[in-house]
């Protein structure tokens, strides 16, 4: 002990505790406990924000997913395609080209397209979904054949994702002077009276400035080889190889000259960029820029300041002058070679959009249709079926058998070794990885009791998964059943001991109906966890590609997690969209089964 | 059609609980005292005998039969097909079966395997007929026999209550043993796979072998032990859960140690249902988030700053499963912060210690054992945490000290031996040997987590 | 075979009773009767007898084996795994520990009152239907209704609840609640119904109406109480049993034990000086 301390602390004397330096410390304790503080609030908010960075993050992406779009057009139910004998038997409507029905109808939109590659081009603004669409129509109603009715057709996903504004917006510029086209299709040039495209023209500048920075990079690398060439020639010794020297030598040359090139080209890019006016390309990889003039469409590909140039992607109806008004600039600011929408497809579905032909509505398919390989006919349905028989067998197995196994430790266990041994299985079971179960699943369920149980394929199936969940399940239960039943006093077992009930009768007539919220509170937060589980499932081959919506556990089935494992393997910005979308009405699931477990807990929960 | 039993035998389980229930109130007539047991009991002993019996033959002869119509099958193989090797006599046999189901069948190899598969399957349709009826018909004759002699022993002294209590009993017991039947399950059908594994490779070559390709050198079924050295997955395991833990145990201790000492009953009663929904949302959709959000942010913000970050980095796997981690710790921290008695932290107050003093001098190290088990709990959960890494993280073995490149996992490796296209038996082999490891490392993290949460308790009781 | 052994143990069941009526006709018989918790033992060599319809107190310091004791005689001590029971315990002639004796039926007939009252948490009615239910005593609704309002009426309670049948019984309060375990045990039609400390979570005008409750039950059934209070005991019982240290220490009518006890420990007790 500090001996001067003491001293101080002698009657009369200030108390240590109101010196000037206790002050001191005092203050910096204080400001440790306010960091200390700040700390923890600090993990608390970061929690939270990651929660709300990973749900917004989902929510942003599933938004896409929630809306389709769909393009109307009138589609002629050609009998010769469909039904030449008119028999109106559906399974030759199912033969039929419906395919072709909407190519005709596609090319009916667009009479002036004529190139083969454009038309395959125009052919794929619609899904494959379409076609299955109008042959459902045909075989319910098989009167529709011979007429032309006007259908909504579901877009393809890449059409989906333009108009959702996914691939970048069209804007309209500002621009003034009076337009005169020369050319109507093909190749046409606008001449305005005006500066109108100066900025596009800087754009391409910026971009001939970017390249010649490129250039010059390059270069520099040929100016680093020289001098790596030079200083071995200078190291070389006097009576080195001549060979070698002058190989070295015609190295240097070669770099050089490059170098030169290099220098020369960028110089020429430079100076392009920084004189005004003149006339440049715009590369694919800058905005797109269009004039849509005298109802035709143009594709700037080369620009000036008062004149561009390029392919009319729809032809003009005149080369008539238009004034400020009547001629527009529009702008993509997603360049071409970032988009999955050429700029052709892309004026096409603007054209339609003008027209009024393609709409956006709330994506009940992805609700109600199966597994698709192409993300627009793509839905949830079947998975979300293959989820519900996983969980009604997960269910029905775990939830008795974890019962009974808490009411036999709760109640009924002699104190001794074997009960011992159990307990301490089961929190150990609560701690095995879930994949191991489905390791498990694999050896046991798959390959031991093998294929055929009972005359049927075990693999994929609801059974096979729902049975390795459930004893994936069970330890959870059965610890939370085991709480519950040791929560009901044992007062009331007594009592009904005392009437004269068996140990059975007071058990499932007394303790067992109280202590029911509690083992459903834990049930379901352990189907909640089975709902979501994925990777054990993945190993007992539910993965499958499953296109049927399973109608008994005993279908290959697949679930809704894996679903989502599956969908988020796919590259397709679309498929991301219905992935987050996916995983949203799985959250949605579990939402509403923790809170009705947080509800029944708070509902029945007893003081005694 | 054995489902099809398993229906009538429900059937006659029904039928058996009301017959004997009548029949016991008929003998009871006016005096419903004068019987032992109550109408409903008789009723209950007759449907559990005719149930217990039918069910269990049924289960029982449907496998038992299974085994004795392979063998069968085995041992009637045409003797021009004796000489096949072992792998190909099974072939020959599951296709002769998937024949005789109508299943899809893989093309025959040759000729003489078509005929052979061809009078195998026919074989094989006889013996699956037999066994149909043979099962059908036998468990239901059982069946019925069991709720006749119930129902003719049915008295009114009978003790049926006690009897079919006896019956549930033994179920509840049963069910209880499911839970040791899981292990064992677990066990060997882990080990039966591991031990054929290291009975062609020495187990330090997997132990610390640093070569990680078990399908590259694969020979007539058998892998190479020199492509099947682990190490390189038990690095980036390591790695990816330090980095979770990094993020978890500091977040999640202190989260827990300010919502149980400082936080106001409001601010706790809205921060720890968002804490459970984060334990509750499914790993696959946080392997989602790392996948297509955070790894391509670490990649951008590491670009940005001149680093080189692979797409599938161990930071972005690592980071979201310590998010996944934080409200495990969190929550059982904050059980054990709760479980420091008052007094102690009364008895620091006293002295006029400021709360963080407290919190830090007192309360922690007197929680310690129980924060240290739940970050053991923790480890265990991140170690075998199979989604978040087998979206996030890399595919190929790499062996590095660097966050920022692709590692991959034991768990990753187990998917993708399992899910990968190659011969089941192939991949099997250390698929499950890596299985076996994961489970005892888990068992091993669990049992000192467990064995250090009782030695506290005991401290304190 | 089978038809021999049977009727040798009738004979021999037969040979038991009559030496038990022989004991005269005591209701109940302890005989020897030693308790042991684990390696502890709680009660050892009680024997004493008690006789029918009338009320025998248990009395003594906590501790002493009492309430041991009374759940000896309906075994409920079976419930406690480390508890071993040896001797005899006797009731109307039969061995309660026979092996042919069913548990469940002994407690049927033996009713019993616990110290803290626990009610069911269900409706009033369904507190007391529940044991007649289980043994199938009556054949329909309207007997059932029947006895459940008897069994109120016995037990006193029936003015207070007769209009909430339907309403929990742990919405009662402790003294209904206690009257209502009451009703329930004799809702089963026992014998004889033991009670342990069943007023000592009540006020006093509650435990007088248990009391008065006991008067009147004595007619029809053997009582059995363990009491902490001296004046209770005598105020309801006819004969008193003192245990000390697990011993019983002294047993005969209670006029007799507490106004001239035989045992110094008795009387150390009834004057207040050990307990
Ligand atoms: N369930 C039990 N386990 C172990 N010992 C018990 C149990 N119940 C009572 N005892 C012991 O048996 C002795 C007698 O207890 P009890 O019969 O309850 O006394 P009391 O006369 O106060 O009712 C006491 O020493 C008590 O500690
Ligand atoms: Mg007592």
């Amino acid at each position: 002990m500090d001996q001067t301390s003491h001293q101080s602390a002698k009657p009369g004397a200030p108390s240590v505790h109101r010196t000037s330096a206790a002050q001191g410390r005092l203050k910096k304790r204080y400001r440790i406990e306010a960091w200390f503080k700040a700390c923890g609030m600090l993990a608390v908010g970061l929690a939270c924000a990651a929660l709300i960075w990973l749900l917004s993050s989902v929510v942003g992406k599933a938004v896409g997913g929630m809306t389709e779009t769909y393009i109307t057009l009138p589609v002629t139910f050609d009998k010769a395609e469909i039904d030449p004998k008119g028999s109106g038997d559906p399974k030759v409507i199912r033969g039929g080209n419906f395919s072709g029905l909407i190519k005709t109808s596609l090319r009916g939109a667009f009479p002036f397209i004529k190139k083969r590659r454009d038309k395959l081009a125009l052919y794929k603004l619609t899904s494959n979904g379409a076609e299955l669409e109008l042959r459902h129509r045909a075989m319910n109603d098989p009167s529709i054949i011979g007429t032309t009715q006007t259908i909504r057709l579901l877009a393809s996903d890449d059409v989906d994702l333009y108009v959702k504004g996914y691939e970048g917006e069209l804007r309209t510029l500002a621009h003034s002077g009076t337009a005169t086209p020369v050319g109507m299709s093909g190749n046409v040039k606008v001449r305005v009276d005006a500066n109108a495209f100066q900025a596009a023209l800087e754009k391409a500048k910026e971009e001939l400035r970017r390249k010649a920075d490129a250039l010059r990079q390059q270069a520099q690398r040929e100016e680093r080889a020289i001098g790596v060439f030079e200083g071995r020639i200078k190291a070389l010794p006097d009576d080195a190889n001549p060979d070698l020297r002058s190989q070295y030598e015609s190295r240097i040359t070669a770099y050089k000259s490059r170098r030169d090139t290099l220098m020369r080209n960028a110089q020429e890019f430079e100076k392009r960029a920084n004189t005004d006016g003149g006339r440049e390309l715009l590369s694919p990889s800058l905005p797109s820029y269009f004039v849509f003039i005298n109802g035709g469409v143009i594709k700037v590909e080369t620009v000036s300041p008062n004149m561009i140039e390029g392919q009319a992607l729809v032809p003009l109806s005149s080369e008539v002058p238009a004034g400020a008004t009547d001629w527009q600039l529009k702008v993509n600011p997603t360049s071409e070679s970032g988009r999955r929408i050429g700029d052709k497809q892309a004026t096409w579905i603007e054209v339609l959009r003008a027209n009024g032909k393609v709409e956006t509505n709330f994506n009940w398919r992805f609700f109600t249709a199966s597994d698709s390989r192409e993300a627009e006919t793509a839905g949830i349905w079947s998975s979300a079926a293959g989820s519900f028989w996983t969980m009604l067998i997960t269910f029905f197995l775990s939830f008795p058998i974890g019962v009974a196994a808490a009411i036999y430790l709760e109640q009924f266990a002699p104190k001794n070794r074997i009960t011992d041994f159990i307990e301490v299985n089961i929190n150990n079971l609560a701690a095995v990885p879930s994949i191991v179960f489905g390791l498990l699943g694999l050896a046991v369920i798959i390959e031991f009791i093998g294929n055929d149980i009972f005359g049927e394929q075990l693999r994929s199936t609801a059974l096979a998964g729902g049975i390795v969940l459930a004893l994936m399940s069970l330890p959870t239960i059965i610890i939370a059943s085991r709480a519950a039943i040791k929560a009901v006093p044992p007062s009331i077992k007594e009592a009904a001991l005392g009437v004269g009930a068996s140990n059975e009768q007071a058990v499932f007539h007394h303790v067992l109906p109280l202590a029911m919220p509690g083992i459903l509170t834990g049930t379901i937060i352990a189907m909640a966890q089975a709902l979501g589980e994925t990777a054990p499932l993945l190993m007992i081959g539910m993965v499958a590609f499953i296109t049927e919506v399973p109608t008994s556990p005993l279908d290959n089935a697949s679930v809704l997690p894996v679903q989502i494992f599956r969908w988020s393997d796919f590259p397709e910005r679309a498929f991301e969209m219905r992935t987050a979308a996916a995983i949203l009405v799985l959250l949605v699931f579990l939402v509403i089964m923790n809170t009705i477990a947080v509800l029944l807990r708070k509902r029945f929960e007893r003081r005694w | 059609m054995l489902i099809l039993t398993a229906f009538i035998i429900a059937a006659l389980v029904v039928v058996a609980q009301i017959a004997g229930q009548r029949r016991a109130a008929t003998l009871a007539g006016d005096e419903p005292q004068s019987l032992h047991s109550r109408p409903i009991y008789h009723g209950l002993k007759s449907a559990l005998w005719t149930g217990l019996v039918g069910f269990s033959i049924l289960i029982v002869a449907s496998v038992v039969s299974r085994q004795l119509i392979d063998t069968q099958l085995r041992a009637s193989l045409p003797t021009d097909v004796q000489g096949y090797a072992d792998i190909k006599k099974d072939r020959l046999i599951s296709d002769a079966k998937a024949v005789g189901d109508g299943d899809i069948v893989s093309a025959p190899l040759d000729e003489g395997y078509k005929t052979a598969r061809d009078a195998l399957a026919q074989d094989y349709l006889g013996l699956k007929t037999l066994r149909e009826w043979g099962i059908s018909i036998g468990t239901v004759l059982a069946s019925l026999a069991a709720l006749f002699l119930t129902y003719r022993g049915i008295h009114r002294e009978s003790r049926a209550r006690n009897s079919s209590e006896r019956i549930i009993r033994g179920g509840l017991f049963v069910s209880a043993g499911i839970a040791i039947l899981t292990t064992i399950g677990i066990l060997f059908s882990l080990l039966g796979e591991t031990i054929k594994f290291f009975s062609n490779v020495p187990f330090y070559k997997f132990l610390f072998g640093t070569h990680w390709s078990p399908l590259s050198g694969v020979f007539e079924g058998v892998v190479d032990e020199n492509t099947v050295g682990a190490i390189p997955l038990f690095a980036g395991t390591f790695m990816i859960t330090g980095i979770a833990m990094l993020v978890a145990v500091p977040i999640g201790l202190m989260a827990a140690v300010y919502l149980s000492d400082y936080a106001s009953p409001r601010v706790r009663a809205w921060a720890k249902p968002l804490l459970e929904i984060l334990a509750g949302i499914p790993t696959v959709v946080y392997g989602f988030f790392a996948a297509i959000t955070v790894a391509p942010l670490i990649r951008g913000s590491g670009e940005a700053l001149g680093l080189s970050v692979a797409s599938e980095s161990a930071l972005a796997a690592g980071f979201v499963m310590g998010i996944m981690i934080i409200p495990f710790i969190s929550s059982l921290s904050d059980d054990v912060i709760n479980a420091v008695p008052q007094s102690l932290r009364d008895g620091s107050y006293g002295l006029g210690a400021t709360k963080s003093e407290t919190i830090t001098k007192v309360v922690l190290p007197a929680a310690l054992p129980g924060i240290v088990s739940a970050v053991l709990l923790g480890i265990s959960r991140a170690v075998g945490e199979t989604m978040i890494v087998v979206m996030a993280a890399g595919q190929g073995a790499n062996l590095t000290w660097n966050p920022l490149e692709a590692v991959t996992t034991v768990t990753v490796q187990i998917v993708a031996l399992i899910t990968g296209d190659t011969e089941a038996d192939t991949a099997a082999g250390p698929a499950f040997a890596l299985g076996f490891t994961l489970l005892c490392i888990t068992l091993i993290l669990n049992m000192f987590a467990l064995r250090i949460v009782q030695k506290y308790r005991m401290r304190y009781e | 075979m089978n038809v021999v052994t049977e009727q040798e143990q009738i004979a021999n069941t037969m040979i038991q009773a009559k030496q038990q009526s022989a004991e005269t006709q005591y209701k109940i018989v302890s005989k020897n009767v030693d308790v042991f918790y684990g390696n502890k033992q709680a009660l050892s060599g009680v024997t004493f007898n008690a006789h029918a319809n009338e009320v025998t107190s248990l009395i003594g310091p906590s501790g002493c084996g009492k309430s041991t004791f009374l759940r000896c005689v309906n075994r409920m001590n079976d419930t406690i795994p480390i508890c071993r029971v040896e001797g005899e315990i006797w009731i109307d002639g039969q061995d309660i520990h026979a092996p042919e004796l069913d548990v469940v039926e002994l407690r049927a007939r033996v009713g019993m009152v616990f110290q803290k009252p626990n009610p069911f948490p269900k409706s009033i009615y369904e507190n007391i239907a529940y044991g007649p239910r289980i043994h199938g005593l009556t054949k329909d609704k309207s007997e059932l209704d029947e006895l459940v309002t008897v069994c109120l009426k016995r037990a006193g309670l029936w003015g207070e609840v007769k209009d909430r049948l339907e309403e929990p019984g742990t919405g009662l309060s402790g003294g209904q609640q206690q009257r209502l375990c009451i009703a329930r045990a004799i809702a089963t039609q026992p014998d004889v119904i033991l009670m342990d400390e069943p007023c000592s979570a009540l006020d006093p005008i509650a435990t007088a109406r248990i009391e008065e409750l006991m008067h009147e039950l004595r007619e029809n059934y053997t009582i059995m109480i363990v009491t902490h209070s001296m004046a209770q005991a005598q105020r309801v019982s006819q004969r008193t049993a003192f245990f000390h240290l697990g011993e019983l220490v002294e047993y005969g009518e209670t006029e007799q034990v507490f106004r001239n006890p035989t045992d110094e420990r008795t009387e150390s007790y009834i004057s207040g000086r050990i307990g």
